[in-house]
C-alpha cells in the first residue's frame, strides 16, 4: 500500500479520479494454480531424485580439466565469432557490390557453407592435410613464392576455429545484408551531399545504424555458437566443455552428474552474454528511443508497471496459499 | 542584419567569378529506365541569387537539384558548377574525346562545395545535433574536433538550436531537424545551397522558422536553389523563378512572373496552390 501512495505523489491529481476493483479474471489464476503444481512436482523430483547425485556434481564442477573445457569452449566461441563478424561484414558488402564476379563469389559462399552441415565442414577442416599436404602462395598455374606444411598451419585447433567462423560467417552475412538494407537510404545520400566517400559513410553512418538490427539475431548466433562448439569432436578437437565432461562421466561410470556439470556451465556462460548483448543493445539504440518521449512517458508507464507487479504479487500468494492447502 | 552579415560573410564567401554563372544547366535530360524525366532543361544561376523552383510534383524539379549535387547521374547535356564540369572529365580515348566517369574521391570533392538539405531532414539518428553537424567538418576536412566544435556552435546559434546540442534528432520537432540539417550543411562552408521542399514535410505552424533561416541565408548573399510550394516566399526572396511541367522549363523570369504567368499551365498550378 505504501508503494501506492508514492507513486501517487508523482501523478497529477485527477478530482474524480476512478478506484475501481481489479478485472475477475478466474482464467489466467487457474493456470497458474496448475502450473504452479506441475513446477513444485519438477522441484520435488530434481530435489529428491538420488540419480542425479547433486554431491558428484559440485565435485566436479570446479574440476580442473572441467575449468580448462569451459575456458577452450568460450574461447572457441570468442574467436570463431570475431573472425566471422569480421568476414560476414565483407561477404554482406561484396553482396551488395556493382561487381558482378564480387557478387557471385559472395553468393557462392553463401549458399555453399548455408547449404552443408557444419559437421561435415568440421570433419573437413580436420582432414585437409591429407586433401592438401603442402599449402603454397604463388601464381595459379604459375610460380610458387613460399610453400608450408598444411598440418603445422591446420592444427586442431585451429582447424576447430576456422571451421567454426566459415560456416557462421555465411549465416551472419545475412544478418548483415539485412541490417544495412534497412538504413533509410536518405542517409547514404545526406552523407554523399556532405562530401563524405562510400568507405567512410559505410563506417560512420550506415554500419552503426545497421547494428541496431544486426544485434539481436547475432546475440542468438553467439549462443547458437557456444553449443555448436560441442561439434568440435569431428576436427578432432577434443579439450572443450562438452567433450571433458563426456570423458569424465565414462571414466567414473555417471554420465548424468556430468552432464549437470556441462548445463551448469553453458547456462552460465549464456547468462554472460545476453547481459554483454543488452549493453550492446543500449549502446547502439542511441538516439533511437526518443529519451526525452520517454521521459515524457515513464510517470504513467512506471506506475501502471507497479501496479501490474503489485497484482501479480497478490496473485501468486494467493497460488502459494492453495498450494500449501493441496 | 548588417551585423550579422560581418559575423557570417566569411562563411558565405564564394570563389566564383562575378559576372559567370556558378550554376550553369545546359540541355540537361534524364530517363530512369523507359521514363523520360527531364526533357531539355537549361538554366543558369548567378553567384549571390537565389533561384526558386516551381512546378506539380513529378515535374522533375527534385530530381534536376539532385543532379545538380549528383545524387543522381545526367542521362544528357552538361552541367558546370563554378565552370567545372560535374560527374565527368573529357578524355582523349583512342583519338577521339570521350567522357570519363570521375572517381568516387572526386564527386565528394565536388560536392563538397555544394550544401544540400533535404524534405525529410536525414539527420544521422545515432548521432546528438552537435555530432551531426560536426561529422563532416571532422571527417572530410580533418578539422581538429575543437575547432569543428566551435565551428558548429556558431552554425547551430546561427540557426537558433544551441540550446539542443546534445540532443539527438528524434527529440526535436521537424522544424528544429530542419534548421538543424541546414547548419549542419552551412558547416561545410559550401559556396551554394540546394533546398529540396524544405518545408514540404512540416506541420504548418512550423514552416515560418525554416524559411526565416533561408532568408537569412539569401540576405547574407549566399548563392540558392530552392524547389519549394511556398509561392510567398518565392515571390519575396527569389531573385529568379523557373517554373517546371512535364521535364521541361516552361517558364523563367524574375519573382513578377508570379503575378504575371503567361502560359496557361502556370496559371493552372498558382491557382491550385495559392
Amino acid at each position: 500500500m505504501s508503494k501506492k501512495s508514492k507513486v501517487q505523489k508523482a501523478e497529477p491529481d485527477i478530482p474524480n479520479k476512478i478506484d475501481a476493483l481489479p478485472q475477475r479474471r478466474p482464467g489466467p489464476i487457474v493456470a497458474a494454480i496448475i502450473v504452479a503444481i506441475l513446477a513444485a512436482q519438477l522441484i520435488h523430483m530434481i530435489v529428491t531424485n538420488e540419480n542425479f547425485e547433486w554431491p558428484v556434481v559440485w565435485k566436479y564442477l570446479f574440476n580442473e580439466h572441467v575449468l580448462s573445457g569451459v575456458a577452450w569452449t568460450l574461447f572457441l566461441t570468442v574467436a570463431s565469432m570475431l573472425i566471422a563478424i569480421v568476414l560476414a561484414v565483407i561477404l554482406a558488402i561484396m553482396r551488395k557490390s556493382t561487381n558482378p564476379v564480387l557478387r557471385g563469389v559472395s553468393w557462392f559462399y553463401i549458399w555453399f557453407f548455408r547449404g552443408t552441415p557444419v559437421y561435415t565442414q568440421l570433419v573437413f577442416w580436420g582432414l585437409i592435410s591429407v586433401l592438401m599436404p603442402k599449402i603454397s602462395l604463388g601464381i595459379p598455374f604459375g610460380p610458387e613464392f613460399w610453400t608450408w606444411d598444411t598440418s603445422d598451419i591446420f592444427t586442431a585447433s585451429r582447424a576447430a576455429v576456422l571451421g567454426l567462423a566459415l560456416n557462421e560467417a555465411a549465416y551472419l552475412a545475412e544478418i548483415v545484408r539485412a541490417g544495412l538494407e534497412a538504413v533509410d537510404p536518405g542517409q547514404r545520400e545526406a552523407a554523399q551531399a556532405l562530401g563524405m566517400g562510400p568507405s567512410l559513410i559505410m563506417r560512420r553512418i550506415i554500419l552503426p545504424q545497421a547494428m541496431r538490427i544486426i544485434i539481436p539475431p547475432t546475440g542468438n548466433e553467439v549462443i547458437g555458437m557456444l553449443k555448436t562448439t560441442s561439434l568440435v569432436l569431428a576436427v578432432p578437437f577434443t579439450l572443450e566443455l562438452q567433450y571433458v565432461t563426456t570423458t569424465l562421466a565414462n571414466r567414473i561410470y555417471k554420465p548424468i552428474p556430468l552432464l549437470l556439470v556441462a548445463a551448469i556451465w553453458y547456462l552460465v556462460i549464456t547468462s554472460v552474454l545476453m547481459v554483454l548483448q543488452s549493453k550492446l543493445e543500449k549502446h547502439f539504440g542511441r538516439g533511437f528511443n526518443g529519451q526525452s518521449g520517454a521521459v515524457a512517458a515513464m510517470g504513467p508507464a512506471d506506475s501502471t508497471e507497479t501496479r501490474r507487479a503489485e497484482a501479480s504479487a497478490e496473485a501468486s500468494q494467493d497460488v502459494q496459499m492453495i498450494g500449501l492447502n493441496a | 542584419m548588417t551585423a550579422k552579415v560581418q559575423q557570417n560573410d566569411k562563411t558565405l564567401a564564394s570563389g566564383f567569378e562575378p559576372g559567370k554563372p556558378a550554376i550553369d544547366v545546359r540541355d540537361v535530360h534524364k530517363a530512369f529506365g523507359p521514363l523520360h524525366v527531364l526533357k531539355g532543361v537549361s538554366m543558369q544561376v548567378m553567384p549571390g541569387t537565389v533561384t526558386v523552383i516551381l512546378g506539380p510534383s513529378g515535374s522533375g524539379k527534385s530530381t534536376l537539384l539532385r543532379m545538380i549535387n549528383q545524387l543522381e547521374t545526367v542521362s544528357g547535356g552538361e552541367i558546370y558548377v563554378g565552370g567545372v564540369l560535374q560527374g565527368y572529365r573529357h578524355e582523349d580515348h583512342h583519338g577521339t574525346d570521350r567522357l570519363r566517369r570521375l572517381s568516387d574521391k572526386e564527386i565528394a570533392q565536388q560536392r563538397s562545395r555544394i550544401g544540400m538539405v533535404f524534405q525529410r531532414f536525414n539527420l544521422f539518428p545515432h548521432r546528438t545535433v552537435l555530432e551531426n553537424v560536426m561529422e563532416a567538418p571532422v571527417h572530410v576536412k580533418g578539422m581538429s574536433k575543437a575547432d569543428a566544435k566551435a565551428e558548429a556552435i556558431k552554425d547551430l546559434t546561427r540557426v537558433g538550436m544551441q540550446d539542443r546540442l546534445d540532443h539527438y534528432p528524434s527529440q526535436l520537432s521537424g522544424g528544429q531537424q530542419q534548421r538543424v540539417a541546414i547548419a549542419r550543411a552551412i558547416a561545410m562552408h559550401p559556396e551554394i545551397m540546394l533546398f529540396d521542399e524544405p518545408t514540404s514535410a512540416l506541420d504548418p505552424e512550423l514552416v515560418g522558422e525554416v524559411l526565416n533561416v533561408i532568408r537569412s541565408l539569401a540576405d547574407d548573399g549566399m548563392t540558392m536553389v530552392v524547389v519549394t510550394h511556398e509561392i510567398g516566399f518565392a515571390r519575396e526572396v527569389a531573385d529568379q523563378v523557373v517554373f517546371m511541367d512535364g521535364g521541361k522549363v516552361l517558364e523563367k523570369g524574375g519573382p513578377e512572373i508570379i503575378d504575371h504567368p503567361s502560359t496557361e499551365r502556370f496559371q493552372g498550378f498558382l491557382a491550385s496552390v495559392l
